[in-house]
């Protein structure tokens, strides 16, 4: 019995430690981002003040690289997603020797550090094309790897699919465009939408390809990297305390829906739909 | 209006191996047929070369007496009831009901009043906006063949729809089946595996065994006239003798086997010296009150089974052959005693002798 | 052949068709392998003035290779990129097996879905910030020195940033959850019974772990350690910010190369980085015996 409630001690203090390592560093950066001290520290504390949030909202460079990013992921998306289910689509759908080779070779840059996409991308087309590298490569770069997440994504939902559905639908007079607009596309549309959600986020978030991808360009973590790399200004505090509220915010908002749809399927509730979003 | 299909030398193959070989039927319009055979013998093949999925490596199919040869399943006349029924999960009743209005520009005022029609027609009312996951097993058949019905098919296809119901729905739904086929006299190509669907349903059976059409006949003459040693043993009960043919008498031939020789008919005609075997159903069999008459059997009663309507009586032959009586409960027929020695008989009316071979799986 | 153009063409029209192979054919070869053999093909060749290119001097060479295997400090730094690679992959991993246990297993309910949240929600903030908040905790005068002077135990603050430490350190805790959700995943397929029985049988917590959990867990902890391997050695981000001249990372040699427009010489590193990857993981494979198709989630 009594090692049963040492062990307990033990794991509880091990939690302990682990989600302090997790989530002490994001808190000291928030209290830093109050303080009216030029350098980020917790001490000493010079006053409360939100000063650092004008000095963010006064960088212009800062607004243009976040404009950029908006513009990448909203082209990564555009292009990753339709991808995305060609492939899936192929995979699922038509049988062939290659297939499982195929497979592999979609995948692989999921596998494939950032940085070389970014190099293969940026040399092939501003080095051997001649097309000046921009935000133009960033989105084929990021493209490159995001679309096999979202291949990844529709696939697990098109497996699951009961193509006696499409031959009833065909039996019943149906065009290949009316059963792939009628019966396909809504059953495949949940898988659509989160990797959408999941493309958006990916590139957002994209540094090491986009770095070696963009060329002279930026996008916000390009713009973070290389501030945070010359002179440190507690105005980056201020804007990693602007992730952490809309990430909070994105986080509760998200488990309270699920659990909403989960009480309305009278289902156990289970982490496991929170994980698959996930994955950088 | 149903259409008739025919099928001509109709073959179907899948790399080396052959799913149909060589089927020749020729199924009349407004008639309701079944395909009767065992599991893998190749029957849901035939439904789906008829249906359009997919071409047959040799031969024609036609419907009306038009070559369907390369005319996708969206184009022909024909609609099916899946196994599985296949609704459309996200989808509702009536807009299940309606898809195939909807995919052929149907205008929705008279879309809606079709839809309405049909679900009058199998008995589904109220349930039109629900989901279709929402339903019981009956009312998804019924559904199903609302929806098939929607498209006004020549031909209606059936892939066993009856297999995953309870005993008591299964029966129900046979009776409305072959109802909504009278009424809208469409030609119904049905499969199963249950001889007893097959038979009281039908118009026409057409027995299968692996890959080969045995027999095609009406119900009564499957069951009394077998026309091969498959359709004898797969449909209904036999006694089954092997022996061999010493004579042949015009329709007749005689058997030798190791209980006696006996006399039957002879459909296949054989010739004499050929190996073969002997089909007896076991309610033809009955107690010899002449015990020198042909055909007779002497054995010992081994059990007897009371079930209600009728006795099933098990005899061993001093060859140990095994037989089965089945004595109808009309009082006509003294109690027998287990262990008795008694004699049967069979008129040779009711016997046939057939080829060897051709026994089905299960 | 034939037969396969007919099926395709049958279930998916010619619309469909010709959708999936315009769609996959461009990320295919446009994207996936065109790019890769350019940048194997820039390797291969001289850096050459712009007037030089396509003329006699253009020509295949392995002179860049040449340039990595005769640089002592290049190779140096691409074996302790190496080593710190595995230090950070080994440290993950030991760090995040009992976590994967405690959620798979032992924790209920409700509970496993907040930890869950727990570990997710850092991972939506960018990594760069992360990676900036151990700089602020790490730095001269940062937290973690204030701390230990406070508490008297030194006396002058510690350059952290020496040494692979700190970005040792930083690359841990930014790729945690790459190593936590695999082993979880499969750690979440064991039967719970299982270990109660052996429990019941009066196996310690140590056998249970080695003889029926490990083998189990082995696909998930393949996948975690390959993942977070490939993310270490070819990170720029986390010794960009947390590291010094002393713990010059690889990907940081192949950025310089490419600041300094030689594009070949950094494609012939970046090359040999692939290589790197790519035999890694096949070592991964081997050691243990998972297939390719497991490794992705």
């Amino acid at each position: 019995m009594k090692s049963a409630s040492i062990f307990r001690i033990v794991i509880g203090l091990y939690l302990v430690l682990f989600f302090a390592y997790m989530f002490l560093p994001l808190i000291f950066m928030t209290i830093i981002a109050f303080n009216a001290n030029d350098i980020p520290q917790i001490t000493p504390w010079k006053g409360f003040t939100l000063m650092w949030f004008g000095e963010l909202a006064k960088d212009d460079q800062m607004w243009s690289a976040l404009w950029n990013s908006f513009i990448v992921a909203f082209s990564v998306v555009a292009i990753s997603v339709p991808i995305g289910l060609g492939g899936a689509l192929l995979l699922t759908r038509l049988q062939f020797k290659a297939r499982n080779f195929l497979y592999g070779v979609l995948v692989s840059p999921i596998l494939t550090p950032g940085i070389i996409l970014g190099i293969s991308t940026f040399l092939f087309w501003d080095s051997y094309l001649n097309i000046p590298g921009g935000l133009w490569t960033a989105i084929l770069g990021q493209s490159t790897f995001i679309s096999s997440y979202c291949m990844l994504l529709i696939m697990s939902r098109a497996q699951r699919f009961d193509l006696t559905q499409e031959e009833a639908a065909f039996d019943l007079g149906a065009t290949h465009r009316q059963v792939f607009w009628k019966i396909t596309l809504p059953f495949l549309k949940p898988a659509l939408i989160s990797s959408m959600a999941l493309a958006f986020m990916q590139s957002f978030d994209n540094y090491n390809t986009t770095l070696f991808a963009i060329g002279v360009e930026q996008t916000l973590p390009i713009y973070i990297g290389t501030k945070l790399r010359s002179f440190i200004s507690p105005a980056m505090n201020a804007l990693a305390v602007i992730f952490i509220i809309l990430t909070v915010i994105g986080a509760v908002v998200y488990e309270v829906r699920r659990r909403r749809e989960i009480i309305k399927a009278g289902v156990k509730i289970t982490p496991k739909p929170a994980a698959q979003v996930i994955r950088m | 209006m149903g259409q008739d299909v025919e099928l001509l030398d109709v073959s179907m193959r899948f790399g080396e191996v052959y799913a149909a070989r060589d089927i020749n039927v020729h199924i009349q319009a407004g008639e309701f047929f079944s395909f009767l055979g065992p599991s893998g013998c190749g029957k849901t093949t035939l439904l789906r070369l008829i249906s359009g999925f997919m071409d047959p490596s040799e031969g024609q199919i036609k419907i009306g007496g038009k070559d369907m040869r390369k005319i996708g399943s969206n184009s022909r006349p024909t609609a099916m009831i899946f196994q599985n029924l296949a609704l459309f999960p996200l989808m509702t009743v009536e807009e299940n009901i309606g898809f195939g209005l909807e995919v052929r520009h149907v205008p929705k005022a008279k879309r809606i009043k079709k839809v309405e029609e049909l679900i009058e027609l199998v008995d589904l009312y109220g349930t039109g906006d629900r989901m279709v996951s929402e339903l019981s097993g009956g009312q998804k058949q019924r559904v199903a063949i609302a929806r098939a019905l929607a498209v006004n098919p020549a031909v209606l296809l059936l892939d066993e729809p009856l297999s995953a119901l309870d005993l008591r729905l299964r029966n129900h739904m046979r009776a409305e089946l072959r109802n909504i086929q009278r009424r809208t006299e469409v030609t119904f190509v049905y499969i199963t595996h249950d001889q007893t669907e097959a038979l009281t349903m039908s118009d026409r059976v057409g027995v299968m065994s692996i890959g080969k059409l045995e027999q095609v006949a009406e119900s009564d003459v499957i069951y009394n006239t077998p026309e091969t040693a498959f359709v004898a043993s797969f449909v209904g009960e036999s006694n089954i003798i092997q022996g061999d043919i010493i004579s042949i008498d015009g329709d007749y031939a005689l058997l030798k086997t190791a209980c006696g020789s006996f006399f039957c008919k002879n459909p296949q005609h054989m010739a004499k010296g050929e190996p073969a075997t002997i089909f007896i159903r076991p309610e033809t069999v009955f107690l010899a009150k002449d015990p020198t008459a042909e055909n007779g059997l002497a054995c010992r009663t081994k059990t007897i089974s009371f079930e209600g309507a009728y006795a099933v009586v098990t005899l061993t032959t001093e060859q140990d052959q095994l037989f089965t009586m089945r004595l109808n409960n009309d009082g006509s027929v003294p109690k027998l005693q287990e262990g008795e020695h008694i004699k049967v008989r069979f008129s040779r009316e009711n016997a046939f002798v057939l080829k060897n071979g051709g026994t089905p799986i299960a | 052949m034939r037969n396969f153009w007919n099926t395709a063409l049958r279930d998916l029209g010619k619309i469909g068709v010709a959708y999936i192979l315009i769609t996959v054919g461009v990320w295919l070869v446009f994207m996936i392998i065109i790019p890769q053999l350019i940048m194997f093909d820039y390797s291969l060749r001289p850096m050459l003035p712009l007037r030089d290119i396509g003329g006699p001097k253009d020509v295949w060479t392995l002179k860049n290779y040449m340039v990595f295997f005769s640089n002592r400090l290049h190779m140096a730094i691409f074996f302790k990129t190496i080593w710190s690679s595995i230090i950070v992959t080994l440290t993950a991993l030991a760090i995040c097996y009992p976590i994967a246990f405690y959620l798979a297993k032992v924790a209920r309910g409700a509970k496993v879905g907040l930890l869950m949240l727990g570990l997710i929600i850092p991972y939506w903030i960018n990594e760069l910030l992360r990676l900036f908040a151990w700089q602020i905790i790490l730095a001269d005068m940062g937290i973690l020195n204030q701390l230990l002077i406070f508490l008297g135990i030194i006396a002058d603050p510690i350059n952290f940033r020496m040494g692979n430490g700190a970005v040792i350190l930083g690359m841990t805790y930014a790729y945690i959850l790459f190593m936590v959700f695999p082993i979880y995943n499969v750690m979440e397929s064991l039967d719970k019974n299982q270990l109660d029985a052996a429990r019941d049988l009066g196996a310690s917590w140590l056998r249970i772990h080695y003889k029926i959990v490990m083998p189990h867990a082995k696909p998930g902890i393949a996948v975690g350690c390959t993942m977070t391997f490939m993310l270490a050695a070819g990170t720029v981000a986390a010794p960009q910010l947390l590291g010094s001249p002393s713990s010059f990372w690889f990907t940081q040699v192949i950025n310089t190369n490419f600041e300094c427009a030689n594009w070949n010489l950094g494609a012939a590193y970046a090359t040999l980085l692939m290589l790197l990857c790519v035999v890694f993981m096949f070592i991964m494979l081997k050691l243990f015996k998972v297939g390719l198709k497991e490794l992705t989630q």
